[in-house]
């Protein structure tokens, strides 16, 4: 019965008493094993979650009164999507606590509270169906990160803070008054005052006003994700976030963006959005092929990841826009596989800045000899990035174009061509970085590689090749349920 | 025996990943001991399936392992499943077979690299997708093995990557055929949507029935893909720097296997391209340019492993000829031949580049004939099997098969693959006569090991005899190969004309091989290689690298750099500071002076009537 709250408040509970524990006694490695216990529970939590729950469908229910006069709900509800989705943020916690204990020197306990914080709210975010709700909890997993760029971001934070603050809530904005125009739509034709998901989901599809409710929603997610051309806060603040930050924006962060794009728009306004399917999905094509030609010519490595990154969310798009259940699931599983090797990608670089201090292309080169293991797993994700089949990334990929050539053939043709954009950049970023003579020849050594990172890209590698090979899985839990299959459950027990 | 069929993809799987976990720490030896051991074994499995499959019952059938369901989504499904038939098994034998063979090569070629277990981890994954790419029945899984052949390719290419142009090589290797495999997967989605499965089976039995215009898009799609792999015009320009990789790799993924792997695929899909002649046209067009470009290319070259490299494309060519005019099994029978004869002139030309201090440039080679006999008679016999020279040749039979069929559908075709072999002739024998023959230019050092020899003598002596399986009419009636074949392309259509182009085509090459001997027999002056700019030209691939260069390569790269900050970054910025600038100005307004609001008001008010009048 608690079970879904406990998701929320577990991290959220974890993340206080490590800034507690670290303001006692200051040292870094204290709050650092609070965390990690805090993931352990919330990891045995959700095994407990996903055990418990059989079949399709919703899986779990939570629901009491938070502001009646209102008609607000604190109300939770699970269902595959959610499930898939919490699972991934739990992964992406792992390497975000991982190089914290090794990047963060200072104010050690804030930072695990604040990430901590974020994981919270992310899954406060997945969870809750009661719109006002969401929107708490879309902004509680924001304030926070707002935090870890500022303190502890690089050179030019104040700049990109702004411009993730900006954008970020300006299209939050834009969301807010949508939730409340639905809100309205429905008090005007039912009479009845409701932030709840499941009343508002019959109502929002069929009003007069649908396209441009769908449309604040959409903009708030497009910018979240981002699509093209609203990705112009992610490459400075990918770049200037600590690299647990990176992880976090890139890995899961994002995601919420695309969840909220099923959940949101596309389950919520069917009618409007599979009008204006046809633009986000040609952006998202020109997205795929800008952002991935833009990446060849960074010289930062974060920066390259962060424009592959967006390359590769276009697929996701596409497939939530394609309307079909194939680009859905294929969708879903770009996230999960993305999610994994983003991470472990930002991982590497993060690795690779620690060792040499740089993440400048232009001084980096030669580090295969240096780091074998390390360019071993580079390579591996570099594969990844391209599309490799037999990576999760590849089934994700796969299933998206198949279900964008069912709508239009054009635009899967175009999305395909990202595939010879995405070797380029991958294999640009084995040469500059990992082959060519060694530039650290003779300098300091570059030291043993950490336990730590290797066993965490170790499981990510494991993970995706099993993606790749046995998607089904998967496939079978991820797909969202309808918000109509719980109006007559709901209806029942009423 | 279905149960054994798994493992010839296994056996070297495992051992890639046995290498890989080992991270270096395993010996030379033991790991030359493992590879030797899994690839013996993969070889002994693949030779037993064959022999149980072919004396079984369902010797003219096919036999299908289903391994499990990859996905299953709304309306389509993908299963990984092999398939073993009379074609599937041809090349599952050249791969095990040819594969062992050269990685048995390699093991004495690699012995002293620090490096060779991170070598034989890709080496052996390479045979185990390859294995994957015969052996799935469903398109989907042959896509895996297509692409992981391509990142095995592209790791063995920058094998040396302390070196930059071989790191650039491996990138442009991958990237170019990357555009094929683009193009290919494009096709899977056309094949998929239309079919709803991409099980070879499926895909064939419906075809006939779907739309004509769908179908030939589907072709063409599938067409470019196998091109872009087998390095055809127009892309072509991969495979002359891919030789940067040890020379092994070449033998075995640059000539035997991996770039054959179109063909493979077109011949698997032929029923399909059956239905659109025009495509079939194209096919044997691309074929038939890229054999006579090559061949030209291939005369000018002076680095032993370009010669071979152009020769690989020329004779790739005249597969894709073969394809395109129907001729399924010369096409499959030329492959054979070929990856036995190329990968054994490669396995030469390594041995004489290890013993000559990596020296690559055949005019500072010479008289090698004496300090390397076997690897002289070995080469010899490559040659002349590429050069086909008549009877004593398996590139006779397969080339003469491929040129009949071409007289048959164009004569035009026959007439441009006579010259083709003409041209072949000259190169082979111009670069066995300045390597072998002559002064000693560079001395040799060192002895070739026997476990050189035993892949070299092996293959020498089918390079000879492994033509007599398939003979012409009129020399004998022997035909092991297209009775073999039968089943999967049908019995081998009439010839016309046999006897007198059978006596063009075995003249032909031995006046080529005496032109090369009055052009480079041994004089007293060095012999130089031919400096003009026809040459320069022709040795830098016709200009197509630098023609693509500045097409597609400088603006790319240049344009992106150019963008590097991202214009729409910069227009977000603009906006940004439009509003800060125009704040401040407006700003500098609201200055606290009656005065001067009240000046304003005036002058706005003049304004909007004047606008008003």
């Amino acid at each position: 019965m608690f079970a879904l709250p406990a998701l929320i408040a577990l991290p959220f509970l974890g993340g206080l008493a490590a800034w507690l524990v670290g303001l006692r006694n200051g040292s870094a490695r204290l709050p650092w094993l609070v965390s990690l216990l805090t993931l352990l529970l919330e990891a045995l939590l959700l095994l407990g979650v996903t055990g418990m729950t059989g079949g399709s469908g919703w899986r779990g229910h939570f629901a009491m009164p938070w502001i009646p006069l209102f008609g607000i709900d604190f109300r939770l509800d699970m269902d595959g999507l959610s499930l898939v989705m919490l699972w991934l943020n739990l992964a992406i916690a792992v390497p975000v606590l991982l190089t914290s204990s090794r990047e963060i020197k200072e104010r050690p306990g804030l930072y695990h509270f604040l990430t901590l914080a974020t994981i919270a709210g992310i899954n406060g975010v997945f969870l809750s169906t009661d719109l006002f709700l969401f929107f708490f909890f879309w902004e509680l997993m924001l304030l926070p990160m707002f935090g870890v760029l500022l303190i502890w971001g690089g050179e030019h934070r104040a700049r990109a803070t702004l411009k993730f603050f900006i954008f970020t809530q300006g299209s939050g904005l834009l969301m807010l008054l949508s939730i409340l125009a639905l809100v309205f739509v429905h008090v005007q034709e039912t009479g009845q005052l409701t932030f709840n998901y499941f009343a508002l989901a019959g109502t929002g599809a069929m009003s007069r006003a649908a396209f441009p409710i769908m449309l604040g929603f959409l903009i708030a997610f497009a910018v979240k994700l981002p699509i093209v051309p609203f990705h112009a806060w992610a490459p400075e603040v990918y770049a200037e976030a600590p690299n647990g930050g990176t992880i976090l924006l890139a890995g899961i962060l994002g995601k919420t963006g695309a969840f909220g794009l099923i959940r949101f728009v596309f389950e919520l306004f069917p009618a409007a959005s599979a009008q204006i399917a046809p633009v986000v999905m040609a952006f998202a094509v020109v997205g795929i092929l800008y952002c991935g030609w833009l990446a060849v010519a960074q010289d930062d490595m974060k920066r390259l990841v962060a424009y592959s990154s967006l390359s590769h969310l276009g697929y996701v798009v596409l497939g939530i826009f394609s309307g079909t259940r194939v680009g859905m699931e294929g969708a879903v599983v770009m996230m999960v596989a993305h999610g994994l090797s983003t991470s472990a990608i930002f991982l590497i670089t993060g690795f690779i800045e620690e060792r040499t201090g740089t993440r400048d292309m232009r001084r980096l080169g030669g580090l295969w000899p240096a780091m074998p293991q390390l360019s071993a797993f580079a390579m591996f994700f570099a594969c990844a990035l391209l599309g490799l089949p037999g990576i999760g990334d590849f089934v994700g990929e796969f299933l998206t174009l198949l279900a964008t050539w069912h709508v239009n053939h054009v635009m899967a043709f175009f999305a395909a061509a990202g595939s010879v954009l995405s070797s380029i950049y991958a294999l640009t970023w084995m040469l500059r970085v990992f082959y060519g003579p060694p530039v650290f020849a003779g300098e300091a050594p570059l030291g043993r590689p950490v336990a730590g990172v290797m066993w965490t890209l170790g499981a990510a590698t494991v993970l995706l090749l099993v993606i790749g090979f046995f998607p089904q899985p998967l496939l079978d839990l991820s797909a969202p349920a309808a918000p109509q299959q719980i109006v007559s459950l709901a209806g029942g027990a009423r | 025996m279905t149960a054994l069929l798994p493992l010839v993809i296994l056996c070297p799987l495992a051992v890639s990943i046995i290498l890989l976990l080992s991270r270096g720490a395993m010996p030379a030896r033991a790991t030359c001991g493992l590879v030797a051991l899994g690839m013996g074994l993969c070889a002994a499995i693949a030779v037993t399936e064959a022999v149980t499959f072919l004396t079984g019952p369902a010797s003219t059938g096919a036999l299908h392992v289903v391994l499990w369901n990859w996905m299953h989504v709304g309306g389509f499904g993908a299963q990984f499943a092999l398939t073993l038939d009379r074609l599937s098994l041809v090349m599952m034998l050249v791969v095990s077979v040819v594969g062992f063979l050269i990685l048995l090569y390699a093991c004495a070629y690699m012995i002293d690299d620090p490096d060779i277990a991170r070598f034989f981890t890709y080496m052996t994954l390479f045979v185990a997708s390859m294995e994957l790419l015969v052996l799935s029945s469903d398109l989907l899984g042959v896509y895996v093995g297509w692409e992981g052949v391509g990142v095995c390719s592209y790791l063995l290419v920058g094998f040396w990557y302390h070196e930059r142009p071989n790191a650039l090589a491996a990138r442009k290797a991958f990237v170019v055929t990357r555009i094929g495999d683009a193009l290919f997967l494009v096709g899977l989605l056309l094949l998929a949507t239309g079919v709803g499965r991409l099980d070879i089976g499926s895909v064939l039995a419906i075809a006939p029935m779907a739309p004509r215009p769908a179908i030939a898009l589907g072709c063409f799609l599938i067409l470019g893909g196998a091109a872009a792999k087998s390095a055809m015009v127009p892309l072509q320009t991969w495979l002359p720097d891919a030789m940067a990789g040890p020379t092994p790799v070449s033998a075995l993924i640059h000539a035997a296997t991996m770039v054959t792997a179109g063909v493979y695929l077109i011949a698997r899909l032929h029923a399909m391209f059956l239905l659109v002649p025009g495509i079939m046209f194209l096919c044997a067009v691309i074929g038939f340019i890229t054999l006579l470009l090559a061949a030209g290319a291939a005369m000018v070259q002076t680095d032993i492993k370009r010669v071979l490299a152009y020769s690989t494309m020329s004779q790739l060519g005249y597969m894709y000829l073969a394809l395109g005019c129907g001729a399924w099994q010369a096409a499959i029978f030329h492959l054979v031949t070929h990856a036995i004869f190329k990968a054994l002139l490669f396995m030469g030309a390594g041995s004489i580049i290890l013993r000559v201090h990596h020296e690559q440039d055949i005019f500072r080679m010479g008289g090698l004939r004496k300090s390397m006999p076997v690897v002289f008679y070995a080469f010899l016999a490559g040659a002349a099997a590429l050069a086909g020279l008549p009877l004593i040749s398996a590139g006779y039979f397969s080339k003469e098969m491929i040129l009949t069929s071409a007289y048959n559908v164009a004569p035009l075709f026959w007439l441009g693959g006579v010259f083709g072999a003409f041209l072949t002739s000259i190169y082979i024998f111009r670069c066995v006569f300045i390597t072998f023959w002559g002064h000693e230019r560079t001395h040799p050092h060192g002895r070739t090991t026997i476990v050189e020899f035993v892949p070299l003598v092996i293959l020498a002596v089918l390079a000879i005899v492994a033509g007599w399986v398939q003979t012409p009419e009129v020399i004998a009636p022997m035909h092991l190969f297209s009775t073999l074949l039968a089943p999967v392309f049908g019995p081998l259509p009439e010839e016309h004309g046999g006897g007198m182009l059978l006596l063009i085509g075995s003249i032909v090459p031995i006046i080529g091989v005496s032109i090369a001997w009055a052009l480079y027999k041994p004089r007293h002056k060095a012999p130089v290689p031919l400096e003009t700019p026809w040459t320069r030209t022709l040795r830098a691939d016709w200009g197509f690298d630098a023609l693509y260069d500045v097409l597609f390569v400088k603006p790319y790269f240049a344009l992106a750099r150019l963008n590097r900050g991202d214009a729409v970054i910069g227009f977000f910025g603009a906006v940004a500071w439009v509003t800060r600038t125009g704040g401040a100005m407006f700003a500098h307004m609201q200055s606290g002076q009656v005065r001067r609001y009240a000046g304003w008001i005036a002058a706005g008010t003049v304004l909007a009537l004047c606008l008003a009048v």
